[in-house]
C-alpha cells in the first residue's frame, strides 16, 4: 500500500488533519535538506513535499523563487533531489515523501528512467504544477505502473473541471486556496469554503489545501474543512532566515530548532 | 501538410498547454471566444478597419534596388512592417487581441515586453480602446530601451519592472503569467508572440498572417510569381510566423528563419534556440528550448532585446522538424554590419531584430542568380535602437562601407 494512503487512513482514524510542509531541495545544501527533513518529522509533519529547484517556477512566488535560485547556484539536479529522499529514509525518516517538480526537468530526464528511479527511492507521490489533465496522460499511466500517486491540483477557477480532475486523482486532491502563485497571504479566495465543499463532493479521496497558509490560525481554519494542510512559502522563508545559523557548525542545531519550533507551532 | 494546430493546440508533438490549473479555464474561455469572434463578420470588420485606417495597412512591399545591386545577386524585396503605426509588426496582433479583450468584456490588459515594441503596441491599443494596461518588462531591458519605457508611460500604461531571474524577456514572461494567475478574473493577457500555451500560438499567428497574405499578393503583382525565399528574424517568432504561414503550402518557396547568435553559437552568449536548443517544455508549450542537460532553462543573449529569448514558438519547431523551414544564426556583429549597410544603401534604419534578417539576406543574395527573388520581413524600424547602436559603435559610425 502506498504510504500516503496509509498515513491518511491512520490520521482519519485518529480524527486528525495532516500537516504537509514543503521545502526546496538543496536550499541551502543537500546535507542540510536531509537534516531539515528529520527536523520536520520530529516537529510533527505527517508528509513532506520535496521541491525540485527550477529556473522558471511559474506557479511560485518570490520566496520559493529565491530558494530555487539558491539551490541552483549549487547545481542541484533532479537526481540529487531524489537521492535526498533515499538518504533521509536511511537516516530513519518514516513519513511519506511527495516530489514537487515542474515538468521540464522530468521530461529531460526521460519519463521511463524517471519513474524507474523514483519508485526505487521511496517517493510515494508526485506533483507537477504545470501538467494539467489535458497533458498528463502518459505521466499518469507511468505513475500508476510505478505505484507513485500523481496528485493533481484543483483551483477556485476549475469549476466543472473539478469532477474530471478528481476522478483521475490518486493519493489526495490538492486544492489551491486562492488565485495566484505560492506565497503567504492574509486573505483566501472569497468562495474558498464552497470550493472545498465542491471538491469534497467530487471525490472519495482525502483533500488538502495549500498556497498562502502560514500561521497556526490559518491551519486551524482549514483543519475542519480538509484532511491535509500544506505549508510552503512560510517554511521556506523560515529556512531562509535560518541560513546564517545553518551554515556554521556551532549554530546549526539552533537553526534547525528555529525551523522545528515553527512547524510545531503550526501543528498546534 | 495537415492543418495545425489540432484541437489540443498541438503542432505535431509541439505546443499544448503546460500551465498551472488556475489558468486552464481562462485559456479554454479565450479559445472559445477566439473561435467564436474569428468567425464573426463584425469583429473581423473592426479589426480590418483599425489595421487599415489606424495602423496604415497594407504596408508596402518595397523593391530594395540599391541593396540588391550592391550585393550583386537576387532581387530583394522588403516587407515594410516598420511603416506600421508604432513602428513594428507587433500592432497587428495587439489590435486583434485588444478588440477581442473588449468583446470578452475585459477592462484590464497586461502584456510582457522585451525590446518594448510589443509593450508600446499594447499600450497604444489600450489607449485607443480605453483599457487599463500594465506592461511587464525586465529591469535590464528597461535600461536598454528607455525610450520605449517612456513611450508606454506617455500612452498611459504602467510599466512594471521585473527583477526576478535574468531581468529580461524570459522573466518578464514569467512575471506576466504569475500576475495573470492572480488576476485571471478580470484581466486579459495580450501575449506578444507565437509562444506560450494554446491558443496563443495559433491566435497570434492568425493575427500576424496579414504580413504574409499581403506580401504574397504583392509579390505576385510585382513579379508575377512567388518568391524563391522568404527571410525573417525569429525570437519568439511572430513576424516570421506571420510572413511564413501563407507560403507554407507553396513548397517551392524556401522559408528561412534567422535567430540571434549573439557573440557566437560556440560561446555561452547567444539566443540560437534552434541551432543549440533541444525539445522541452517552457512557458506553457513544448518547443525547442535553450537549456542545460538537466532541463534548467538557460539565459539567452542578443544585442537585440526582442530576440533575447531562450524559447521559440511551437509552430516554428514543427516547421523545422518537418523540414519545411530552415533556421540559421546571425551574430551581433553581423546584425550591426547589416543595419549600417541597409541604412546607407536604402535610407532605412532597421530595428536590431530585423537587422538579423537583413544580415542573412546579405549572405544569401550574392549566392543566387539575378532572376531569383527574396522577400525579407523588415519587422520594425530602428529608431528605438539608435542610442544603443551609438554605444555599440563607440559613438561613431563604421566607415568601412
Amino acid at each position: 500500500m502506498n504510504l500516503i494512503d496509509t498515513a491518511f487512513a491512520r490520521l482519519k482514524a485518529e480524527g486528525k488533519t495532516a500537516l504537509i510542509p514543503f521545502l526546496t531541495m538543496g536550499d541551502p545544501d543537500l546535507a542540510t535538506s536531509i537534516d531539515i527533513i528529520k527536523t520536520l518529522e520530529e516537529a510533527g509533519a505527517d508528509m513532506i513535499e520535496l521541491g525540485v529547484p527550477y529556473s522558471d517556477p511559474l506557479a511560485d512566488g518570490p520566496v520559493i523563487q529565491r530558494a530555487s535560485e539558491r539551490a541552483l547556484t549549487n547545481s542541484i539536479t533532479l537526481t540529487d533531489c531524489i537521492q535526498v529522499a533515499e538518504q533521509a529514509r536511511e537516516a530513519g525518516v518514516k513519513i511519506p515523501f511527495i516530489l514537487f517538480t515542474y515538468y521540464n526537468p522530468v521530461y529531460q530526464f526521460g519519463l521511463d528512467a524517471f519513474f524507474e528511479l523514483v519508485k526505487s527511492k521511496g517517493i510515494s507521490g508526485l506533483i507537477i504544477p504545470d501538467l494539467p489533465i489535458e497533458e498528463d496522460e502518459e505521466v499518469r499511466q507511468l505513475s500508476e505502473s510505478a505505484g507513485v500517486h500523481l496528485i493533481p491540483l484543483v483551483a477556485p477557477t476549475s469549476n466543472d473541471r473539478v469532477t474530471r480532475i478528481s476522478r483521475k486523482a490518486k493519493g489526495f486532491v490538492y486544492c489551491v486556496s486562492s488565485l495566484g502563485v505560492t506565497g503567504e497571504r492574509a486573505d483566501f479566495h472569497t468562495g474558498i469554503n464552497d470550493f472545498l465543499g465542491t471538491v469534497r463532493q467530487a471525490t472519495e479521496l482525502p483533500i488538502a489545501v495549500g498556497f498562502g497558509i502560514s500561521s497556526r490560525e490559518q491551519v486551524k481554519r482549514f483543519e475542519k474543512l480538509c484532511d491535509g494542510v500544506i505549508v510552503g512559502s512560510a517554511i521556506v522563508r523560515t529556512i531562509e532566515e535560518a541560513i546564517p545559523l545553518l551554515k556554521e557548525e556551532s549554530s546549526r542545531a539552533a537553526g534547525l530548532k528555529q525551523i522545528g519550533d515553527f512547524v510545531a507551532k503550526l501543528k498546534g | 501538410m495537415t492543418q495545425v494546430p489540432d484541437q489540443n493546440g498541438r503542432f505535431g508533438k509541439f505546443g499544448g498547454r503546460y500551465v498551472p490549473e488556475t489558468l486552464m479555464n481562462a485559456l479554454l474561455e479565450l479559445e472559445e471566444a477566439y473561435r467564436h469572434y474569428s468567425k464573426d463578420p463584425a469583429f473581423q470588420d473592426e479589426v480590418r478597419y483599425l489595421l487599415h485606417k489606424y495602423s496604415g495597412r497594407p504596408t508596402s512591399l518595397y523593391y530594395a534596388e540599391r541593396l540588391s545591386r550592391h550585393l550583386g545577386g537576387a532581387k530583394i524585396y522588403l516587407k515594410r512592417e516598420d511603416l506600421n503605426h508604432t513602428g513594428a509588426h507587433k500592432i497587428n496582433n495587439t489590435i486583434g487581441q485588444g478588440v477581442l479583450a473588449k468583446r470578452m468584456g475585459k477592462s484590464k490588459i497586461i502584456a510582457e515586453t522585451g525590446a518594448g515594441q510589443h509593450g508600446v503596441a499594447s499600450a497604444t491599443i489600450a489607449a485607443l480602446l480605453g483599457l487599463e494596461c500594465k506592461v511587464f518588462m525586465g529591469e535590464e531591458d528597461m535600461k536598454r530601451q528607455q525610450l520605449n519605457v517612456f513611450r508606454m508611460q506617455l500612452l498611459g500604461s504602467e510599466v512594471v519592472p521585473v527583477v526576478s531571474g535574468t531581468r529580461t524577456l524570459k522573466d518578464a514572461c514569467n512575471e506576466t503569467l504569475r500576475y495573470w494567475v492572480s488576476h485571471v478574473d478580470d484581466t486579459y493577457y495580450i501575449l506578444g508572440s507565437v509562444t506560450g500555451p494554446h491558443p496563443y500560438p495559433m491566435m497570434v499567428r492568425d493575427f500576424q498572417r496579414i504580413i504574409g497574405d499581403e506580401a504574397r499578393q504583392q509579390i505576385l503583382t510585382e513579379e508575377g510569381r512567388l518568391p524563391d525565399y522568404v527571410v525573417a528574424a525569429v525570437g519568439g517568432g511572430s513576424n516570421a510566423m506571420g510572413i511564413f504561414y501563407p507560403f507554407v503550402q507553396d513548397e517551392a518557396v524556401r522559408l528561412l528563419g534567422v535567430e540571434a547568435a549573439g557573440r557566437g553559437v560556440d560561446t555561452t552568449e547567444h539566443a540560437a534556440t534552434m541551432t543549440k536548443g533541444r525539445h522541452g517544455v517552457f512557458q506553457g508549450s513544448m518547443s525547442y528550448v535553450l537549456q542545460d542537460e538537466h532541463g534548467q532553462v538557460q539565459p539567452a543573449h542578443s544585442i537585440s532585446a526582442g530576440l533575447d529569448y531562450p524559447g521559440i514558438g511551437p509552430e516554428h519547431s514543427y516547421l523545422k522538424d518537418s523540414g519545411r523551414a530552415e533556421y540559421v544564426p546571425i551574430t551581433d556583429a553581423e546584425a550591426l554590419e547589416a543595419l549600417q549597410l541597409l541604412s546607407r544603401t536604402e535610407g532605412i534604419i532597421p530595428a536590431l531584430e530585423s537587422a538579423h534578417a537583413i544580415a542573412q539576406t546579405i549572405k544569401l543574395a550574392p549566392t543566387l542568380d539575378k532572376d531569383k527573388v527574396v522577400v525579407v520581413s523588415l519587422s520594425g524600424r530602428g529608431d528605438k535602437d539608435v542610442e544603443a547602436i551609438m554605444g555599440y559603435l563607440g559613438g561613431s559610425v563604421n566607415e568601412s562601407h
